[in-house]
């Protein structure tokens, strides 16, 4: 109860606050993220601000149906991140190494539970404004769930604002663009390529420079 | 409570609320007579400077720290615009939360009524100091073009637009409402001489100024601009100002010379960089600093004429 109302004050007011004052978000074609679950985010990754500025632009009638997939082994790794992570972020954590289990299922369990997953499938922050490459358990969670709609977005500046090693923030306005939903083809490297290009063309959209 | 002064900048606020109302009338009406013409640019644009005003009348009736607290937002959003817009250096990183800092203080020196420092902070210790943080990195390439474009932001973002600001206190009595009246006046004949340009020239605009920087620049705009900011000038300067007849009529000319010039700059920039707007926070306008690069101009130099003047 104490949690859920942290929770919303940390998501509904001081997140949102943070956002709208002192990041600021540019975001183009809003209207096509999801309003309701299931539904699949996916976004590249440069901060951990990146999910924080994606939940401020969801319903925050829809906030106990957001979940980020994230990291177990980083972001459990002692009591107080965990508690912050799971409780108040309202993680999905998965764990990167391959083991025996399937570790998309719990990513299937929250869909069956009508969730909206936010997917980072670079699967780490990795160097400022650049994309790694892409992990292919989208493709997977698309074969599974063709009826759930997958929504490409494509982010810049966090990156620079909070970038992977840095403590210190500095402001800067981020470019949000959302592309339209990319349902399933019938095949896992034919849609991982459809995504990857759909990322890449949402980038063309703002004639962004390196950073270096 | 309210003195006289304060009362003609609450009645010249009316006045211009009034404006936004046949604004808004003149809008609905053209979406009636022709629904087949897209309009929401435009109405996105009105509705942007209701916001706009009723942000600005809160600030300046609060006064004190209130009023100062919004100008150092707005020079906060303008070099965050500026800093997100320009190439940085990844080395920099620090060295532009370096630059944020100068805002609270900047802001600080207004407060305090502190002239000597505030006209000096930025353009000596902030100057000095920011290729001093740089050093230490150690990172020389491209080093002098980024001491350059850092320095230069803070000076049309943070330092400029605090002379706005300081406007404020300058009354000696501190914080008064003449300081209200002189902001009022200020921000009324730059945004009014933007749009009176803006009508000239597309009514009688040919010959252009610079065109390779702005197109839309004519000797028509210009001029239609600078005379009926003179006359809103001289209508405005006796209700919010202390300024005499010729004085007024001045500060008008100068506040439409300068805020031509400001408009132009930032338009080179913007074409420097490659960017149409230099950000999306106010609908219809684009960024702070589209609405503000004529501020950048004529605040410091309107600061100066009046406090050489008359304080």
């Amino acid at each position: 109860m104490i949690t859920k109302l942290l929770r919303l004050i940390f998501i509904g007011v001081i997140n949102r606050l943070f956002v709208l004052l002192v990041i600021g978000l540019n975001v183009r074609n809003r209207q096509r993220l999801p309003d309701s679950g299931p539904a699949i985010i996916v976004a590249n990754h440069n901060s951990h601000l990146d999910t924080l500025a994606l939940i401020s632009l969801l319903p925050l009638r829809r906030l106990n149906d957001i979940q980020a997939v994230a990291a177990a082994d980083y972001f459990l790794r002692n009591r107080i991140v965990a508690w912050f992570a799971l409780k108040i972020i309202g993680i999905l954590p998965i764990r990167r190494t391959t083991g025996r289990d399937d570790p998309l299922a719990g990513c299937k369990e929250a869909l069956d539970q009508g969730k909206i997953l936010l997917l980072f499938p670079e699967g780490s922050r990795g160097a400022p404004e650049q994309r790694a490459k892409f992990k292919t358990g989208i493709a997977r969670l698309a074969e599974a769930y063709p009826e759930v709609p997958i929504t490409p977005v494509f982010m810049h500046g966090l990156g620079k604002a909070l970038p992977k090693g840095e403590i210190i923030f500095v402001p800067f306005f981020c470019d949000i663009f959302v592309g339209e939903n990319l349902s399933w083809q019938g095949d896992r490297r034919q849609y991982m390529a459809s995504l990857v290009t759909a990322i890449e063309n949402l980038a063309k959209e703002g004639q962004f420079s390196t950073w270096d | 409570m309210f003195n006289s002064a304060s009362h003609s900048v609450l009645s010249i606020l009316a006045i211009v609320y009034g404006v936004l109302v046949v604004a808004s009338i003149i809008v609905a009406t053209l979406k009636q007579k022709h629904p087949s013409n897209d309009y929401t640019e435009l109405a996105l644009r009105v509705r942007s400077w209701w916001v706009m005003v009723t942000l600005l009348a809160i600030a300046i009736t609060l006064r004190g720290g209130w009023a100062l607290a919004f100008f150092a937002f707005i020079s906060f959003l303008a070099l965050k615009e500026y800093l997100s817009m320009v190439p940085t250096r990844r080395a920099d990183r620090r060295v532009l939360g370096w630059c944020y800092l100068s805002i609270p203080l900047q802001y600080l020196w207004v407060w305090q009524d502190w002239y000597g420092m505030f006209i000096i902070f930025i353009p000596v210790y902030a100057f000095l100091f920011l290729p001093l943080r740089m050093v230490l990195i150690g990172a020389t390439d491209r080093f002098l073009q980024s001491a350059s474009t850092l320095h230069w932001g803070l000076m049309m973002t943070v330092f400029t637009v605090s002379h706005m600001a300081f406007l404020l206190v300058l009354p000696e009595s501190g914080g008064s409402a003449q300081g209200a009246g002189l902001v009022l006046f200020l921000l009324l004949l730059t945004q009014f001489n933007d749009v009176a340009q803006y009508c000239w020239g597309k009514l009688l605009g040919r010959r252009k100024i610079v065109p390779s920087v702005s197109p839309n620049k004519t000797w028509g705009g210009f001029i239609g601009g600078l005379l009926t900011t003179s006359l809103l000038a001289l209508i405005l300067s006796p209700v919010l100002t202390p300024l005499s007849v010729w004085h007024g009529l001045l500060a008008g000319s100068l506040i439409a010379v300068a805020g031509f010039f400001g408009d132009v700059v930032i338009s080179a920039v913007k074409r420097d960089i490659g960017v149409k707007d230099a950000g999306s926070t106010i609908p219809g306008h684009g960024g702070v600093l589209d609405r503000i690069d004529s501020l950048t101009f004529t605040a410091p130099l309107f600061f100066h004429f009046i406090r050489y003047l008359y304080f």
